[in-house]
């Protein structure tokens, strides 16, 4: 068959909403896109372990300390889900995890920012969790079997998440005048960053026209960002708390609220690797991958050991 | 009165071993060595956390039953106790885990060896716990068997795995087994409490336990090709501590401290 029969029968396939499997012929650039797209998505799980992870020997309660740890293990199986299913493309975890190290890989930009007071657990909670599940909830159906798989189980937590995170802002916001004051400043300091989540505006977003046919992508960047900000906008009422966009206005017309312009020059300068975390987070992956070295090793060397004392037996 | 006193000591020195630990293995949360342990160890940490609230749920209800022996004790504000007055609002002298769960992280050696110590000294104590006169205390040790005997067989392999893998992991192990195996004599040195208890019934006597903890530690040393070590330091049961302690304590009570009587 040619390769234009081949594209042929995979276009069917997706258009007809069946999905595609590893062992399917699939386009190069298909491949790559999901490649580049999975690892993205895994390592963003993993760093996204960190700003979080800062704050567990410093939770409040027993409580709050139990379901952190809980919720940061979930992001550390959320990784593992999705390097699992990049892997059926034909990539290892140890080639996307030193893509990773040596910048080649991207992650999620929002962790580079840093987690200052307790309230930004329950700020990431509500509104970096939020955001992932809006964009993440239509992956659920992308084309690809194994991604849209890894999705489903994710989505259930991070709804989960969403909620708990919800739940810490809300005990703040009902606490003691400091209490509330982290609140606000939490929300103040991960609004503009979230709204940021959902990528660049649509007419400069390059690849999402080929993603769309593919169906790796449902929704453009601004729908989603549009009904983020529609909820946000809402929820934030029940918090007694202001999300920091004085044009931030119900439009009778559009059925929508109106925000203001997103900061793109700082959003194009924390992907550049210019955030104010980007350099401690990454340091924190390579330092983990270093010290672990030789628990690797010495894993290998013994699971070797005992293969040979089986075989020799 | 006496024995109540000693059963809340008990308690307590039972839930700050748990809680100690746990937050130790938390430390480890996002910067495993790989991936699956990250999650594995964060999952012991959450067990042992765990435990520890049940521990101290039972602590605070006995306290709140006592009447005020102590006006001026920290823990009698006028209000009740709860779980987390009893984790965030005592200083390190009224803490009673032992030495051994309060020890830095080290590296993953010296983490999966503390963890095999006191996994396999907390699998052989809840054993005897659950067939306790305390019914609470009971109850608790049988749960928190389960959780134990997995954490005891992934120490071990860790252990072994390590012991035996590569010359490195090796001398790791074995520079590990020279920082913390003066810590374990402790484990089995019963303080005044348990020792009241221990006669009741109410607390398991440790003397018994050592042996079973010592030939358990042997045999898998002896995979591991480790050897033992020496020395013995003592003093966490009845709240001499380490100067670790005091810099776990100021950063997990940080919040509690620096903004008293807050829901959080
Ligand atoms: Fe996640
Ligand atoms: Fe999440």
């Amino acid at each position: 068959m040619s390769v234009q029969e081949l594209e042929k029968i995979f276009q069917d396939r997706i258009d007809s909403e069946i999905r595609i499997e590893p062992r399917d012929w699939m386009p190069d650039a298909y491949r790559k896109t999901l490649i580049r797209q999975i690892s993205q998505h895994a390592h963003s799980e993993i760093v996204g372990m960190l700003p979080e992870a800062n704050w567990i020997t410093r939770a409040p309660s027993l409580r709050r300390k139990a379901t952190l740890i809980a919720k940061v293990q979930d992001e550390a199986g959320h990784g593992l889900y999705l390097y699992s299913a990049a892997e059926t493309l034909n990539i290892s975890r140890e080639e996307m995890i030193a893509q990773l190290h040596s910048g080649k890989a991207k992650y999620s930009s929002i962790f580079n920012y840093p987690t200052l007071t307790w309230a930004d657990m329950g700020a990431i909670g509500w509104l970096v969790d939020g955001a992932a599940i809006m964009n993440q909830v239509p992956l659920c159906r992308a084309s690809y079997g194994p991604y849209a798989r890894a999705m489903v189980r994710i989505c259930k937590e991070e709804s989960f998440h969403q909620r708990q995170g919800f739940e810490i802002l809300l005990t703040l916001s009902r606490g003691s005048a400091d209490q509330r004051r982290m609140c606000q400043d939490a929300i103040n300091r991960w609004w503009w960053p979230s709204v940021m989540m959902f990528g660049p505006n649509d007419e400069s977003s390059p690849h999402s026209a080929q993603s769309m046919a593919w169906k790796i992508k449902r929704f453009s960047n601004d729908e989603l960002r549009q009904r983020f900000v529609d909820i946000c906008a809402e929820q934030v009422k029940l918090l007694g708390m202001t999300l920091p966009d004085p044009e931030l206005s119900w439009n009778e017309e559009k059925q929508h609220y109106d925000f203001g312009a997103i900061d793109w020059d700082e959003f194009w300068n924390v992907v550049n690797g210019n955030g104010p975390c980007n350099k401690e987070r990454l340091a924190a992956r390579v330092q983990a991958h270093e010290d672990g070295a030789w628990v690797r090793e010495a894993a290998l060397a013994y699971a070797g050991k005992k293969r040979q004392e089986k075989d020799a037996a | 009165m006496q024995t109540r006193q000693a059963l809340i000591d008990y308690t307590l020195h039972l839930a700050d071993n748990a809680l100690i630990l746990g937050h130790r293995n938390s430390e480890w949360t996002g910067h495993g060595p790989i991936l699956e342990q990250d999650i594995a160890l964060s999952n012991i940490a959450l067990d042992l956390i765990g435990q520890a609230r049940l521990f101290y749920q039972y602590a605070a209800l006995l306290i709140n039953k006592t009447p005020a022996a102590d006006p001026t004790s920290p823990l009698n504000h006028g209000t009740a106790v709860t779980e987390d007055s009893l984790a965030y609002l005592r200083d390190a002298w009224d803490f009673k885990n032992c030495l051994l769960c309060e020890q830095t992280n080290g590296d993953w050696g010296k983490t999966v060896l503390r963890q095999f110590y006191f996994s396999a000294y907390q699998f052989y104590l809840y054993g005897e716990m659950q067939k306790g006169k305390d019914a609470t205390l009971a109850a608790i040790a049988e749960k928190a068997l389960k959780e134990v005997t997995y954490h005891l067989r992934w120490s071990s392999e860790w252990v072994i795995r390590l012991g035996d893998g590569t010359a490195e992991s090796h001398a790791r192990m074995e520079k590990a087994v020279g920082e913390l195996s003066r810590l374990t004599a402790e484990l089995f040195l019963p303080a005044q409490y348990e020792r009241s208890l221990a006669e009741a019934g109410l607390a398991v006597d440790l003397l018994p336990l050592r042996s079973r903890w010592e030939q358990r530690v042997r045999e898998v040393f002896e995979m591991a090709t480790l050897s033992g070590g020496a020395g013995m330091l003592t003093g966490g049961k009845e709240g001499r501590h380490t100067e670790h302690l005091g810099y776990l304590l100021a950063e997990m009570q940080f919040l509690q401290r620096a903004y008293p009587g807050c829901e959080w």
